[in-house]
């Protein structure tokens, strides 16, 4: 019985948790109820993936009213992925959360915080499942203003200015979104994404369907990143709390790249559309940039967190890299990169988030030495940054196989070249930090330092053996990636 | 003349649109950033209501005496995209106030300076 109620329950188990947590305040109570609706949802969405595998698309009729008239969710191999990826993320990082918060957040505002947290889990999954076009801008903005305010509770006083700036470009994006939904909804009368997909091919060259498709990209490239609308991301980053830095890492921006697939394969999916317009050409030229760009960027950073949220960008780059390849393999690896990027930030932001939960400062000069008072947290930030750089054996090789595996099937022997060379600069900057972390002399600081507690370092560390066991086993990544790009370009949906 | 004064409604939103977007741009001032902002969302709602008006229309009745009738849809999207731009103008309101609690200042420039150095 409730197995047909499985994509309704995934949006609203974390919904009616959100005003529970708001209502009671007290952290710790929040707390448990923000991992049980989370850890909820995290089994709901692998429920869904196993149904999808086995019976196919889902489609799910809110209140009983059927689709063009009431809100339909849909669940196809895409966005279970998605799904069970920004779940399972977060099902990692409340355990964390726990002590992270309590050393970093004012115990009277402890209870909001979950609250914002589930907020936010909340829109990101009913972004990625609901098959209304309006309802994706509705939970979208959910997701973002939840996570302003999780942003601006960071302790640092920059944390205000970079929630403001993030809320500005945020809403530009989100707006911009809600234009090209709205031409689109004038040009064709529906906001169901699935008669969208069937009413669109007939009148692609429509001026107004143009514009749609322009304002569409640039406003969901300012919610995922994409060079150069990524100006936001760094700060908002590097000043939230550490556990809501790891949860946006992992999540928000991979939601957005799921907003990319679905309107590029999905709505305009037919007849090889996308590559008849410039986009795939203007998307690899941005990807290609942002590989590099903001990674030599990261190297020159003096705080630890800005630093690999600038390598985020760099990262975000070769996932779009994959959507502008268009092919099976390339999308097979941009989807298995949203997988293993969103594991390796989240964990790195969770170890960050360990350091400077026993040092008190983010800065890469007083980490002199915290390899040797610190063994644990250090050695999973070294596994975790070889995945970043795509080393064998890690997570990161698997999705850099398959992205140098379709630009080679066209062709691009030139882009194999630089996907090696972005690699390398990644190594440049996991390198600098491996350098001050084990071969300079701790201060007198660092040398006093303990392991981080338990209940912090299990989780992260979770994720560096997720990292290593999906650069080995990759039955969960690629073969559901694999059938999920494979029904991307047949425009099944 | 006359098909500027056919389109007027869609003239009207370029023109919100492009004037919102432009005060955020141009402006340092972080209260008149959100008044753009707010000035931005506003177009939409316009985008949205014009196609859903027909001239001579009713409220959309189930009845045979009534058969032209306007679309009721945009309407429902707007509310909830007010709604939706009433929050976001509140929040960034709220941090602008807690930014000039801890920095003294709301102007982009001068914070782009105080953050400099620390």
């Amino acid at each position: 019985m409730i197995a047909a109620h499985l994509p309704a329950l995934q949006v609203v188990v974390p919904l009616l948790a959100a005003p529970l947590c708001a209502i009671l305040r007290q952290g710790t109570i929040a707390w448990l109820i923000a991992l049980v609706a989370n850890w909820c949802a995290f089994v709901i969405s692998i429920a869904l993936v196993l149904q999808v595998r086995e019976l196919g698309i889902i489609s799910y009729e809110l209140g009983g009213w059927a689709p063009p008239i009431g809100i339909e969710y849909r669940v196809d191999l895409v966005n279970a992925f998605v799904l069970m990826v920004v779940s399972g993320v977060g099902a990692v990082i409340i355990p964390y959360a726990r002590k992270s918060i309590e050393s970093e957040i004012p115990r009277a505002q402890r209870g909001w915080f979950y609250t914002m947290y589930l907020l936010c889990l909340t829109g990101l999954l009913g972004v990625t499942i609901t098959g209304d076009a309006f309802n994706i801008f509705v939970f979208l903005e959910i997701s973002s203003l939840s996570s302003y305010v999780m942003i601006a509770m960071g302790r640092d006083r920059r944390a205000l200015t970079a929630s403001y700036r993030y809320l500005i470009m945020g809403t530009i994006g989100a707006t911009f979104i809600v234009i090209g939904i709205g031409l689109l909804w004038a040009m064709t009368g529906t906001l169901n994404l699935n008669d969208l997909a069937d009413r669109v091919p007939a009148i692609e060259e429509a001026r107004p369907v143009l514009a749609a498709l322009a304002f569409l990209t640039v406003g969901i490239s300012l919610k995922l990143a994409l060079f150069p609308l990524h100006l936001w991301l760094p700060n908002a980053y590097a000043y939230a709390p550490s556990a809501a830095s790891a949860f946006l890492a992992g999540t928000a921006t991979k939601v957005a790249i799921y907003l990319f697939f679905r309107f590029f394969f999905t709505v305009f999916g037919g007849e090889g559309f996308f590559d008849s317009t410039p986009l795939p050409e203007i998307i690899m030229v941005l990807s290609i940039v942002a590989m590099f760009a903001p990674g030599v960027v990261a190297i020159f950073q003096s705080n630890i967190k800005r630093l690999f949220a600038y390598s985020s960008v760099a990262q975000i780059g070769f996932i779009t890299l994959g959507i502008s390849l268009a092919s099976e393999p390339g999308l097979t690896g941009a989807l298995v990169h949203i997988a293993n990027h969103a594991i390796m930030k989240a964990g790195l932001f969770m170890l960050i988030g360990c350091i400077v939960f026993r040092l008190g400062s983010m800065r890469l000069e007083d980490m002199a030495g915290i390899g040797r008072t610190m063994p644990f947290t250090m050695a999973g930030i070294v596994v975790l940054g070889l995945g970043l750089l795509g080393a064998p054996a890690t997570a990161g090789f698997i999705s850099k196989w398959y992205l140098a595996e379709a630009a080679l099937l066209q062709g691009l022997w030139w882009l194999v070249g630089l996907i090696l060379l972005g690699s390398v600069v990644s190594m440049i900057y996991v390198g600098r930090v491996v350098e001050i972390a084990y071969f300079r002399e701790p201060s007198e600081k660092v040398a006093g330092l303990k392991e981080a507690p338990l209940s912090m370092l299990i989780p992260g560390w979770v994720l560096v053996i997720a990292t290593i066991y999906f650069g080995l086993d990759t039955t969960w990544t690629v073969g559901i990636a694999q059938d999920a790009a494979a029904s991307l370009l047949s425009a099944l949906y | 003349m006359s098909t500027i004064l056919a389109d007027l409604n869609y003239w009207v939103t370029v023109f919100l649109l492009v004037g919102g977007l432009y005060i955020v741009v141009a402006h340092g001032n972080m209260i008149k950033k959100l008044v753009g902002l707010s000035i931005f969302q506003t177009s939409v709602y316009l985008l949205f209501i014009s196609p859903g008006k027909i001239l001579g229309g009713t409220a959309p009745i189930l009845d045979d005496k009534y058969t032209l009738y306007s679309n009721p849809l945009p309407h429902v999207l707007i509310l909830t995209a007010i709604v939706v731009g009433v929050a976001t103008i509140a929040l960034g309101l709220a941090l602008v106030v807690r930014i000039h609690e801890s920095y003294g200042t709301i102007e982009d420039d001068d914070l782009t300076d105080l953050e400099s150095d620390t």
